[in-house]
């Protein structure tokens, strides 16, 4: 009935306020590894962590940094927003009220790094899950990582069931820390109809990014993701109806063999 | 003027929710350095192995929420509080059938495909998602979670 298992490292932790998975699907995968991968995002929310005084986020916000002092890591995700921004019509903007929140895009920045020290490692079938959004490299077990898209009525519950290798994978959505997404054409309007977004891409970064941006123009969302080459999109709105992009069911599984 | 009465009604459980989460939060999110709180392998369950902090804001036990309209449907949650913290929210009652909305109808285009969600008893090895969100869970588990009070 179950398939025999072949040695796998996977490890949790709680850090940026979400748990944070990382799974290496091969034999000999060494917990220094992991311990590498952790200690990356560590540095990255110290560095970009809104809730941090001491972050650097947190500095430029309170008007105390100049632009020649930003780090490279700072100057860089502002260059990506400011793409994203372009890119998205404006709907994805880190600014709001003088005030910078770049987490819509260094989460999926950060997985993406985070891979190459997977990578580095000389590993290749993996998984890194922060919060939802996920990289995802390689096979389990000899076949596609199968991942699970929640229920936002029901967390304990999925409602479709994904094929995927070497791709990325994001939800947007009113997060349980609180709705952290604005429509910055609108930016006093909750976003209520759309429950979640969740997006597939050629990386965790793209997916992240054009995720958050999608959630912000409400049901527009998902005829955007239909309009950009590469991406796929499935959205859950207040109704418990999903409208998905006309390439998503190449990676949906509808017949699960049982293993 | 119905949907702006919502909003605002929705605005405000939202800072309750965030009050009460953010509050709980800070005792289930371990620093965010070195040899952060390890947990067991389930990707969804934000819960740490930690033991019952002082001052703990909530009794242990399950809680039921009072049933609470979504306008789709009933929404009933159980909040689930172990060592003091709040480990689990379940669903109890959630609507299953919609009618399938005009709204959306009119606003679809051709390339885009319209279902009901459905549950998936599948298993899979990790789960993306965006987390509990509607109204009326926050309804349900704020009054679930008044009925925790220590």
């Amino acid at each position: 009935m179950t398939r025999p298992m072949k040695p796998s490292l996977k490890q949790t932790r709680l850090m940026m306020g979400m748990p944070i998975t990382v799974e290496i699907a091969e034999p000999g995968a060494s917990p220094d590894t992991l311990d590498a991968v952790f200690a990356y995002f560590a540095r990255v929310d110290d560095t970009f962590s809104t809730y941090k005084d001491t972050s650097e986020i947190a500095r430029i916000n309170r008007g105390e940094l100049d632009k020649r002092q930003y780090s490279d890591d700072v100057t860089l995700v502002f260059a990506l927003s400011e793409q994203t921004r372009l890119e998205t019509d404006g709907y994805f903007n880190i600014w709001r009220n003088g005030q910078c929140d770049p987490s819509g895009l260094v989460k999926g920045w950060a997985i993406h790094n985070a891979e190459a020290i997977l990578q580095v490692h000389g590993h290749r079938n993996y998984f890194i899950d922060a919060g939802g959004d996920i990289a995802i490299s390689g096979l389990k077990n000899g076949r596609a990582w199968r991942v699970g898209i929640r229920n936002p009525f029901n967390r304990a519950e999925i409602v479709k069931v994904l094929a995927l290798t070497d791709l990325g994978i994001a939800t947007s959505g009113t997060a349980i820390r609180g709705q952290h997404i604005y429509d910055p054409h609108q930016p006093d309007a909750e976003l209520t109809d759309v429950l979640s977004l969740t997006v597939v891409g050629p990386n965790v970064y793209e997916a992240d990014r054009f995720a958050t941006a999608a959630f912000a123009m409400g049901r527009r969302g998902i005829t955007f993701i239909e309009h950009v080459p590469g991406f796929e999109g499935y959205m859950i709105d207040a109704h418990a109806q999903a409208t998905f992009t006309s390439g998503f069911e190449r990676y949906t599984l509808t017949h699960v063999e049982s293993d | 003027m119905k949907k702006l009465l919502v909003s605002a009604a929705i605005i405000g459980v939202f800072a309750i929710y965030i009050l009460l989460f953010g509050r709980a939060a800070t005792s289930t999110v371990a620093p965010p350095t070195q040899g952060g709180a390890s947990v067991a392998s389930s990707p969804t369950s934000p819960t740490s192995a930690g033991t019952t902090p002082p001052g703990s804001l909530y009794k242990n036990g399950s809680f039921t929420g009072g049933s609470a309209d979504a306008q789709w449907g009933m929404v009933q949650v159980q909040a689930i509080v172990q060592n003091g913290r709040l480990t689990d929210v379940k669903f109890l009652t959630y609507p299953n059938e919609r009618s399938r909305s005009v709204e959306i109808n009119s606003y679809a285009i051709p390339q885009l495909t319209t279902e009901a969600i459905q549950a998936q008893n599948a298993q899979v090895d990790i789960v993306s998602g965006a987390t509990d969100t509607s109204f009326a869970f926050m309804q349900s588990l704020s009054d679930a979670l008044t009925q925790a009070q220590a």
